[in-house]
């Protein structure tokens, strides 16, 4: 099946509004669970805000919230699925430019150097484009993240070392989430990339970091360093907006390639409590939109 | 633990009143600015017709929509979506925004460092913490865009909100030494050990 690159354009736009007003449900299940363990009054009444401003904007139809972020597309392409390559990047990139400026909303997006924005959402290598195959679904899948900068203003990445084992990268991703303190808008989601080289173990912490609540890495002892990682973090006490409490982290998601005998690199990604995200999967006729 | 209704602007003897875990709900003007505005006005030597004497800065950068300039939008900007950006950045502006500008309230998410502590107690200023992220909420509590100054920095200009029931918000740094970021920091570094234990960490 060939999908036309009018219909990616499209896509591309209605997902980045989308992902902008509308909370994906695992993340409001993730807020219901922390509000209901959590123990510290203003904790309680920091989550019971962030719970607020979702209804307002369902209600009001406004963004959840003020940064638009750095847009980032995840293609899939999917089993008989027909696109031509180069057209489908340059009608992803019209679609973010079209949903900054028909919503509209701010362009985030700046020269590195100049610092000057064009106004659009895209610059040089902006809007984030990764594009993938699988062969579990047919069609074309896209999936929109628009990450917001409190949170990736704290990403690091260590190249440790093997004599000093997993306890490195334990005590990493617990020394970050400290560091980070209430920069990155707690509740987080802190996506730990683990081995890779260095460019692919901090792609892994992103990708850690925006997969959605309740999923676990494929890996099986990466699952089980998840669940140990998750309770360490919320021992710390950080609490929501870092004002104190027990919710400081949804979870604590883990990601993994395998590395050189030499290496042990770890990286820290953190999404904040408006983890926003949507999809799409296009095929023949269909348009089926999603989280 | 004192809930205090303010109208802008606010003398010093009024923010000193101010302190850690009060809560403020804020009436009135509220000034908007961050990073390239804070730049242009501190490094690059820029200068702004606002009087910012007593008044409340927020950390924002807002979703503004361009319309014709009326009496619900005198500055023909209609305001779509204001949040609150992480104060962190900001950190070395606090000083020449107290000492040049007058300003007495700092607004933003994540806190200030150790000088800007210092800076409220000595010249008389809080830092209120509002819910980050939390933009839906927040923009109902904007009346409207009463000017704009520093506009080709937009979105990063400084902006004059009219506003009304801003808050509450947290007193987190007051003027007189408390700093609720700096506690819960020392707290969690405290529990740092435990928390790498619990972890089977050896060293």
């Amino acid at each position: 099946m060939r999908i036309a690159p009018e219909r990616i354009e499209e896509a591309a736009k209605e997902l980045y509004v989308r992902a902008l007003r509308d909370l994906p449900p695992d993340i409001k299940r993730g807020f219901d669970a922390l509000a209901a363990r959590e123990t510290g009054a203003t904790a309680k009444a920091v989550l019971g805000t962030m719970i607020q401003n979702i209804a307002v904007a369902e209600r009001t139809g406004n963004l959840l919230c003020q940064d638009t972020g750095i847009p980032i597309y995840n293609v899939t392409i999917g089993r008989d699925a027909e696109v031509d390559g180069v057209a489908l990047k340059a009608a992803i990139r019209r679609g973010c430019e079209r949903s900054t400026k028909e919503t509209p909303f701010r362009s985030s997006i700046v020269h590195p150097l100049t610092r000057a924005n064009e106004h659009t959402s895209c610059g040089i290598g902006i809007p984030v484009i990764h594009i993938d195959f699988t062969d579990t679904f047919a069609g074309l899948r896209i999936e929109m993240i628009p990450k917001g900068s409190g949170s990736e203003n704290n990403s690091w990445l260590r190249m440790a070392i093997p004599a000093e084992g997993v306890d490195a990268i334990k005590t990493f991703v617990v020394d970050c989430v400290l560091g980070a303190g209430g920069k990155t808008c707690p509740p987080t989601i802190v996506g730990v990339g683990i081995g890779g080289s260095a460019d692919v173990c901090v792609h892994l912490a992103k990708v850690a970091a925006t997969r959605a609540l309740g999923t676990h890495c494929a890996d099986p002892d990466g699952a089980e360093l998840e669940g140990l990682l998750t309770n360490a973090v919320n021992m710390l006490g950080v609490g929501p907006q870092g004002l104190g409490g027990d919710a400081t982290a949804f979870a604590v998601h883990v990601e993994l390639a395998a590395t050189h005998i030499t290496m042990n690199p770890v990286a820290v990604n953190m999404q904040c409590h408006s983890a926003r995200r949507s999809s799409v999967v296009l095929t023949a006729d269909g348009v089926e939109y999603g989280y | 633990m004192a809930h205090h209704e303010i109208t802008m602007p606010i003398t010093e003897h009024e923010v000193r009143a101010l302190a850690v875990d009060d809560t403020v709900t804020l009436h009135g003007a509220l000034f908007g600015l961050r990073d390239a505005t804070q730049i242009a006005l501190f490094d690059h030597g820029r200068t702004t017709r606002f009087d910012l004497t007593g008044h409340a800065v927020i950390h924002t950068a807002p979703n503004v929509k361009k319309v014709v300039p009326s009496p619900a939008h005198p500055a023909g900007y209609e305001p779509l979506c204001v949040g609150t950006t992480t104060s962190a950045r900001m950190e070395r502006f606090t000083r020449p925004l107290m000492e040049r500008c007058g300003v007495r309230i700092i607004i933003g998410k994540g806190g200030l460092a150790a000088d800007s502590a210092a800076a409220f107690r000595e010249r008389g200023g809080v830092y209120l913490a509002i819910v980050g992220g939390a933009a839906a909420l927040e923009t109902t509590w904007v009346e409207a865009i009463e000017d704009v100054d520093l506009d080709d920095l937009n979105p990063e200009s400084l902006w004059k909100f009219r506003v009304r029931d801003f808050g509450p918000l947290r007193v987190a740094m007051d003027s007189r030494g408390g700093n609720l970021y700096a506690k819960v920091d020392a707290d969690a570094r405290g529990n740092r050990a435990a928390a790498l234990a619990a972890l089977g960490v050896k060293r």
